[in-house]
């Protein structure tokens, strides 16, 4: 064990620091689920392709950096430090982009990846469906094989930022006789394919944030296929692990919202009269605190030859509520104001607390619900009963 | 000693209950948003026939004389049905106040009777809530300042609209300029009724803060059992039936919090402080417990505009922040509860009684 960074590491970090500080912008971008924000969280992923910043851990020759881990942690750290933009190609990024490197044949990661890494294709991940929520092998949309190409029908929901994205990536079943988790293939679709609907969900902010998307006779050539035939399911969960444990919400995200926290409550420290306020404070920071160790461990066992396993239910347990209980302690602090929205004449420091609150409801939702993830962890990490 | 309601006190309750579930749904209320005021005065008005507006206005001045005790089922209802209507405040919090002035000050008098009937609507800001409801359909405002409370006419005031996270709720600040002829109370009355109306207020939004705690936990037992993943309702699953079990405990346990604060608040009404915030307290926490596990078991679905659920989840984010936040409460409680010469003890859950 060591628990200094390196010479190198330290030279990375300022290097990162000092990028960001010349570029990221000034103002606040508007929310990426609008058509505005979204082109311009849009023009900042291309900054940051440009400056090779876009994913670090990715190779040279795909616009990365051949970062390690902990280089990927550092570079989080530095990018939420910053207060820069939230990144509006995640599900690509952190969730396909990781799955391509592994399953991706050459001329795949060519097409594909080089895009992401630009940004220039922005991706929306289409696996739930109506009837396919936390069962999500109950998947009904299919993709029937019919020469070089595969026809789709059927219907995909809750599809994020899939209004406004260009390319969603997929599971369907392509053997129609099949049945649960056999038969599922992964498969990429351009959303502006013929035969591909969008329509928006708006969210509990009122902004789509949500997008259904149905296909119907859509035609897309074998190529969009990632890896084999029936191989669906079991490359889908190698996305939700790295979704769940790792990328998707790297802890610099919940000690940057901590800090904040911190500096909210320091504000408001002399009116505020009830005493588990500052408990909540010191707790919100204790735990993204633990969070990060715990991610620098998990880094640093993979780094050494480790796999990721059931202990990413654990992470996806522990970020989410963290992040409801930073949110409802900002809310008791900002008490009779906190219901007021950021444009509100009367809403004073609110910031983006409320919309943050609004949020992180979902977090024990998305990427695999609470209680799916504390079956897993009772079942495949304690080894309890199933029946 | 009889901790149950009167069968008239429950009579009434079940008829306006059934009126309100009639009259407010989740679609009335999303139309609502889309008026200018957000408010239907012909629903207003319905509530006047039915006396909603004079329960708690004295005989004398065309009112039915009630208590909160007869209201605060009522009130309950309202957050179950989630109304965007200032029922609550108007005849909880606006009426008493102005009934304990009416006998020497007539406009409180003559605005008492004109709201019992329908003619006139008031506001009540209080200092704990920086921002009043409802002031843009009031004729006249009530509002605090210092040790005094003013009634003043909606011309002499400029609103500015607040928008918040709940789109039923109507939020102003207020700009007004403090003049004798407004003020109605002053001095050790106007402290005195300003303490009065704060425990209304949050006897009133504890009340509906239940109503809409039971309201979610309906919503999602009823969505629990139509909605199957893994081939069985996903209510079947012992997570989910914990998730709802937990909030049935803590609604249950803030009831009766609530009928000993609306007994107190009508009873002994300067003893009342204590047994408020523990129903305020009590209350905000069974709701947003049912908010957050109403939203949990309705997965991605209750995080959508469509689904109405949002439309009780908001409510609650709101009222547990109005009339006093739990800090407030609480930090009641707290000076109650560590001052030496506090009446507790197994004897004492009604309040000092043997002489
Ligand atoms: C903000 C957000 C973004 C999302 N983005 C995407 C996206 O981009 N692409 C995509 O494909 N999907 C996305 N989803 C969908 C997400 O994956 C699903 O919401 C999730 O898998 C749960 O499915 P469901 O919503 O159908 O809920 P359901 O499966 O209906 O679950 C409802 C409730 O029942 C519980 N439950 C179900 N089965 C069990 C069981 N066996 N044991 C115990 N409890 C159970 C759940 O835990 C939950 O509390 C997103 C969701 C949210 C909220």
């Amino acid at each position: 064990m060591d628990l200094n960074y390196t010479p190198e590491q330290i030279a990375f970090r300022r290097e990162v620091r000092q990028w960001l500080a010349t570029n990221v912008p000034a103002r606040p971008l508007q929310s990426f689920d609008t058509a505005e924000g979204f082109e311009q969280h849009r023009q900042w992923e291309k900054t940051l392709a440009k400056g090779n910043w876009g994913m670090v851990t990715w190779p040279k020759e795909y616009g990365g950096r051949g970062c390690n881990l902990i280089e990927w942690l550092i570079f989080e750290e530095e990018y939420y430090r910053a207060q820069a933009p939230l990144r509006v190609n995640q599900n690509g990024i952190f969730l396909l982009g990781p799955t391509l490197m592994e399953y991706g044949t050459p001329e795949q990661k060519a097409r594909f990846i080089s895009k992401m890494a630009s940004g220039e294709e922005m991706w929306a991940q289409g696996w739930s469906e109506p009837g396919a929520g936390s069962d999500l092998a109950a998947i009904r949309s299919k993709a029937i094989r019919d020469g070089d190409e595969y026809v789709i029908n059927g219907q995909k929901v809750w599809s994020t930022r899939a209004v406004f994205a260009d390319w969603v990536f997929c599971i369907f079943r392509t053997d129609p006789a099949s049945e649960k988790h056999n038969g599922l293939s992964f498969i990429f679709v351009p959303l502006d394919a013929p035969g591909v609907t969008v329509r928006p969900i708006p969210q509990l902010n009122g902004l789509p944030g949500f997008a259904e998307i149905f296909f119907d006779d859509v035609r897309v050539p074998v190529f969009n296929r990632l890896g084999d035939e029936g191989q669906g399911w079991h490359i889908a969960m190698s996305t939700a692990g790295f979704e769940r444990g790792l990328m998707l919400r790297s802890p610099a995200r919940f000690q940057e919202t901590a800090k904040r926290l911190v500096a909210l409550y320091r504000e408001h420290a002399n009116d505020i009269l009830d005493l588990s306020i500052e408990d909540a404070v010191v707790k919100a920071f204790m735990d993204a605190e633990a969070y990060a160790l715990s991610i620098y461990q998990t880094a640093s066992r993979l780094m050494n030859g480790g796999k990721i396993g059931a202990e990413s239910s654990v992470n996806k347990i522990f970020w989410s509520e963290l992040d409801q209980q930073m949110h409802e302690t900002a809310l008791n602090i900002l008490a009779t104001r906190a219901e007021l929205l950021p444009h509100a004449p009367a809403a004073g420091d609110v910031g983006n607390w409320l919309d943050g609150f609004l949020f992180a409801q979902s977090g024990p939702i998305y990427a695999g619900t609470n209680e799916i993830q504390r079956n897993i962890i009772a079942e495949r990490l304690l080894g309890m009963p199933r029946k | 000693m009889d901790f149950t309601f009167t069968e008239d006190q429950l009579l009434f309750c079940d008829n306006v209950k059934k009126f309100l579930h009639n009259e407010v749904t989740a679609d009335s209320i999303r139309a609502s948003w889309e008026t200018a005021t957000g408010r239907s005065d012909a629903l207003w008005q319905k509530f006047v026939e039915l006396g909603l507006t004079a329960m708690l206005v004295p005989e004398q001045f065309g009112g039915l004389g009630m208590n909160e005790l007869d209201f605060i089922l009522l009130a309950q209802t309202c957050g179950e049905v989630a109304l965007p209507e200032p029922l609550v405040e108007t005849a909880l919090v606006a009426t008493p106040l102005l009934a304990a002035l009416a006998g020497h000050d007539s406009r409180c008098a003559s605005l008492l009777e004109k709201i019992a009937a329908g003619e006139r609507k008031v506001a009540v800001g209080h200092a704990v809530n920086h921002l009043v409801s409802d002031a843009h359909i009031a004729d006249y405002l009530l509002l605090p300042s210092g040790n005094q409370i003013h009634l003043v006419p909606k011309e002499q005031v400029k609103l500015t609209a607040q928008p918040g996270v709940d789109p039923s709720r109507r939020l102003f600040s207020v700009d007004w300029k403090v003049s004798d002829e407004t003020c109605i109370t002053n001095g050790a009355e106007g402290v005195g009724l300003l303490a009065a109306t704060l425990n209304r207020g949050a006897l009133g939004v504890a009340a509906q803060l239940l109503g809409l705690a039971e309201a979610m936990v309906k919503q999602t037992v009823k969505y629990t059992t139509d909605r199957h993943q893994f081939g069985k309702p996903i209510g079947s699953n012992q997570a989910l039936k914990h998730h709802m079990a937990n909030c049935a405990v803590k609604t249950e346990f803030a009831k009766p919090v609530l009928y000993r604060a609306a007994y107190t608040v009508s009873r002994r009404p300067l003893h009342a402080d204590f047994a408020v915030s523990h129903a305020k307290v009590s209350a905000g926490e069974a709701a947003l417990l049912a908010a957050k596990n109403s939203i949990q078991s309705h997965g991605a679905m209750g995080y959508t505009w469509e689904c109405d659920l949002h439309i009780w989840m908001k409510r609650a984010w709101a009222l547990d922040k109005y009339w006093g936040h739990s800090g407030f409460h609480k930090n009641r409680l707290h000076q109650w509860l560590m001052n030496p010469n506090a009446k507790i003890g197994a004897d004492k859950t009604f309040g000092e009684q043997v002489a």
